[in-house]
């Protein structure tokens, strides 16, 4: 009975998942008008020519290389300020502490759309507007409080007393942080990297608006093309099959991560 | 309270166990008698976990039975085997208090509110927890903590026995006193069964009235600390009890003597041994003795401990060490002789018995 | 207890630059055009708290205020449950952990306009394989005229997009348990039941306070998808104040806009202050952290 239960309810939902999947990559192989005129559970004339716009186009594929350019730039940038910030949460007191943590958290909640006027005009007043580290910088708002809520989780379980031995062997913090720290919360930078590419990589408002030409991500391109006129349906869904290859490759690389469990501490 | 029998008990973690290497426990028959205070001592993947575990029912042996009263039991859950077992690290239900944490395993078997509240008022006092019961178990320290998981074992009247996994390895050395003696008097006071699992040779010679050793999957001496101690029946449990260990050095048999180069030492009678065994001699440190006589050595360390010095040194090839009490003079030119009292002789690594076969 | 060192707020320094330049500039900017009106050609002038009376006067926003109340809590009473049980249902060992977490995050890997589209097309009666394979079942569906269609299509649409978030979280929290907890159920006699409500529970409330944080915040601020999927419609069935704003955006209505952002803003506050305080609650007398250590994996 348990064994059951314990088969069936991830088979059922991971079917339930892969069905729109299916039905995505099974339109990526069509031609448009197979697409438009009917139902066909799969390609009847199988085609590679949604693929080949999208590889042989620039307008096309800089859209891909604009976009990972930018959530990779965000993943490191969030990451790299969220490490220090996390130590200090989970190691001092100081003050304001908890209203800091508070406040970083809001800055989740803010809706994207009350920011996205405003950061046109402030990343354009700084000449930073259409740059992939404009998109990187503003997606921070939203993936720094992210990085430090996870990674203060995974430090509050690591014993003080291995800072102080460390200290005591004579490391400089520095020293201490990157050679004896960061390797034990290994699996915690590489849950908060997957979490800030992934939140990165599929919002649209933000980088759409902050973007015209030469930092245009691809989901802005896969917009445009559907309010052309004759929607081109198959570049579409091929374009949407591209989109879930590099995540499909981050979340390979911290799958044991996750795999391995985290309670995280405060909330 | 039970007599718990372990026959022919082998157990492998992997499937299709081949090898004897493949089996975590390779033969285990073990009595433990009715209140009787037991330690399983062995270093770290000898196996002693899963004897803990088979007995409790978390695990299903590969082969054998497991016995309560000369009951089968194998077959029974963890539940129904009515075992008390305290982990290494605190289990504690965090979203309870002290009181409703010991009333968990009562309320799961029924048992009645009143009822259950003088059991919870009873091992409250035996614990010495009583002043902080309606606490939530989650803000209490490590110590505590772990009282609360012997407590929830304790409030069941009929337990058949109370196991330990290592129940103090994160408890601070002060407190580890402690509860070390609380336990005891628990034993003494109520003759519960307990058998307690450890790494530490002190905590289990101080714990047991009987030490089961354990290395590499089998039991390879059950006894009281002194006989760990004077008779160790393998030369591993020679070398894990005792600091420094049982010295064992390479032998020749002459007759009823045996001989270390040049010299000869008389053994309490004519071994009987089957085959060609390879022989070597066993000597505590505390029976070797220094003089003008004997093995010439070479001396390499002297560790002065106040009251008695280690010293080792090298004797045809091998390393020895010799406890020097106070008084005790190192000559110029050291020799060794072996005090006939404590020496053991070894046959492929088990004990030579002179008053009966070998074992 | 943490030791007191106010050095510490050197560390906290380059994320405190980080998001301050990214948040109060622009929270700036857009309160300071909540109070302003304008005729064009950047001339400006004070317009007090006239455009807040606006948005609060007008029904449509107190509508899709409700809208998006309701859209919350249905997303939360399903994706919470369900993304718990597909966790506790999930393999712990061996293969399957890979191929289960590697395929169930796949949705959370689809850009949002992405996800509309796909559903855009799936739920198309003529095209679209559910669509299709309802109206072939005789279910009279339609998403872009029935509005009970809209809001079950983009309910559906979302326990598919982001089910896998509370999966991954809840799934993280309980491997974290050590086994002895179980075993020292299993000697106390615990049903499954209280093995869910006593130990698997309370060791995932810390990620499941985050799962509902994330979760509440994304679902309320609901754009992209339903912007794509219905436009908001039939009618203004499924507009949420999201979509309201983007319209405003579009036709430069700049001060109610931003003041609509505003109290839009707040009100998530509001709430997530609620969640937080509310699952924080029995953490909230804490004598120490020093035991808690003790507790963790070995």
């Amino acid at each position: 009975m348990k064994r059951l239960f314990q088969t069936i309810i991830p088979v059922l939902y991971i079917v339930f998942l892969l069905v729109p999947i299916y039905w995505l990559v099974n339109m990526s192989f069509k031609t448009n008008t197979e697409i438009t005129t009917g139902l066909s559970l799969w390609p009847r004339e199988p085609t590679l020519r949604n693929y080949t716009v999208i590889f042989t186009d620039s307008s096309w594929y800089s859209g891909y290389i604009n976009s990972i350019i930018y959530v990779v730039l965000n993943t490191v940038i969030s990451v790299a300020a969220a490490l220090p910030a996390a130590y200090a949460f989970s190691r001092y007191r100081f003050f304001g502490d908890k209203h800091l943590f508070f406040w970083l958290l809001t800055n989740r909640m803010a809706p994207a759309a009350v920011f996205a006027l405003p950061f046109f005009q402030l990343y354009s007043a700084f000449g930073l507007f259409d740059t992939h580290i404009a998109v990187a910088l503003a997606h921070c708002l939203f993936n720094v409080p992210l990085a430090v809520w996870i990674l203060e989780g995974f430090m509050s379980g690591v014993p003080r007393e291995i800072d102080e031995t460390a200290y005591v062997d004579g490391h400089s913090f520095p020293s201490f942080f990157v050679r004896i720290f960061m390797p034990l919360i290994a699996s915690g930078i590489g849950v908060a990297a997957f979490f800030c590419f992934m939140f990165s990589w599929v919002e649209v408002l933000i980088a759409r608006t902050l973007t015209a030409t030469d930092a245009k991500p691809i989901v802005a391109i896969m917009t445009r093309t559907q309010s052309a006129s004759g929607m081109d349906w198959g570049v579409l869904a091929a374009a949407g099959v591209l989109t879930l290859i590099p995540g499909a490759i981050v979340i390979w690389f911290v799958r044991n991560y996750i795999a391995k469990g985290f309670a995280l501490g405060r909330v | 309270m039970a007599r718990i029998d372990l026959a022919n008990v082998r157990h492998a973690y992997g499937r299709n166990p081949q090898a004897d290497s493949d089996y975590a426990l390779r033969h285990v028959n073990q009595a433990f008698e009715n209140g009787g205070a037991y330690a399983l001592l062995g270093p770290s993947g000898c196996g002693k976990t899963s004897v803990l575990n088979i007995i409790s029912g978390l695990v299903q042996p590969s082969q054998g039975r497991v016995r309560f009263d000369g009951e089968d039991v194998t077959d029974l859950s963890t539940e129904k085997r009515n075992i008390a077992q305290v982990f290494q690290f605190p289990v504690i239900y965090d979203s309870m208090t002290v009181r409703e944490n010991l009333a968990f395993p009562l309320r799961n078997r029924g048992v009645k509110r009143a009822e259950a509240n003088r059991r919870v008022d009873e091992v409250l006092e035996m614990i010495g927890l009583k002043s902080r019961a309606d606490r939530k178990a989650r803000g209490l320290t490590a110590d505590d903590k772990q009282k609360i998981s012997l407590g929830r074992g304790l409030v069941r009247s009929d337990v058949n026995a109370i196991l330990f996994d290592e129940p103090l390895t994160v408890i601070d050395p002060q407190m580890k006193w402690e509860l070390r003696a609380q336990l005891k008097e628990l034993h003494r006071r109520f003759g519960y069964t307990m058998i307690y699992v450890t790494h530490d040779q002190t905590e289990a010679l101080t714990f047991a009235d009987s030490v089961v050793v354990m290395y590499e999957g089998q039991i390879v001496q059950v006894g009281s600390p002194e006989d760990l101690f004077e008779r160790p029946s393998h030369t591993f449990v020679g070398h894990f009890i005792g600091s420094p260990g049982m010295n064992v050095i390479p032998t020749t048999l002459d007759g009823a003597h045996v001989r270390v180069g040049e010299y000869v030492a008389p053994l309490p009678g004519l071994p009987r041994l089957r085959g060609e065994p390879k022989l070597e001699i066993g000597v505590r440190p505390e029976y070797v003795r220094m003089g003008a006589e004997g093995i010439p050595v070479q001396i390499t360390q002297v560790e002065d401990l106040g009251r008695i010095r280690i010293v080792r040194a090298v004797a045809e090839g091998h390393v020895i060490a010799a406890v020097l009490r106070e008084g005790d003079e190192i000559p110029a030119d050291p020799h060794i002789t072996i005090d006939p009292k404590g020496l053991n002789l070894y046959a492929d690594s088990w004990r030579v018995d002179f008053s009966g076969d070998r074992k | 207890m943490k030791p007191v060192n106010q050095k510490a707020w050197f560390l906290v320094l380059p994320v405190l630059l980080l998001v301050a330049i990214s948040a109060v500039i622009p929270l700036m900017t857009v309160v300071n055009y909540s109070v302003q009106d304008t005729f064009g050609n950047n001339q400006f002038f004070w317009a007090g708290t006239s455009w807040y009376e606006k948005v609060l006067h007008s029904e449509r926003f107190w509508n899709a205020l409700l809208r998006d109340l309701m859209f919350s809590a249905i997303i939360l009473a399903i994706e919470i449950p369900l993304g718990v049980i597909v966790a506790l249902a999930m393999p712990r060992k061996g293969w399957g952990v890979a191929v289960c977490l590697v395929l169930m995050a796949l949705p959370l890997l689809i850009p949002w306009n992405v996800v509309g589209t796909i559903w855009q097309v799936f739920s198309r009666e003529d095209i679209g394989l559910l669509g299709g394979a309802l109206k072939g079942m005789g279910v009279d569906y339609n998403a872009v005229q029935d509005p009970v269609d809209a809001w079950v299509t983009l309910i559906v649409m979302d326990v598919w997009h982001w089910t896998s978030l509370v999966t991954l979280l809840a799934y993280a929290g309980l491997v974290s348990i050590p086994d002895a907890y179980y075993q020292a159920a299993r000697i106390d006699g615990a049903s499954g039941w209280s093995v869910f409500r006593f130990i698997q529970l309370p060791k995932m409330a810390r990620v499941l306070t985050i799962a509902v944080l994330l979760r509440f915040m994304d679902s309320f601020m609901i754009f992209a998808e339903p912007f794509v999927v219905t436009g908001g419609g039939p009618g203004n069935t499924t507009t949420f104040m999201s979509i309201d704003l983007e319209n405003l955006r579009a036709s430069n209505e700049l001060g109610q806009g931003a003041a609509m952002s505003l109290i839009y803003f707040l009100i998530i506050l509001l709430f997530s202050w609620i969640f937080y305080a509310v699952m924080t609650r029995e953490d909230a007398p804490r004598p120490d952290k020093a035991p808690d250590k003790t507790g963790g994996a070995p």
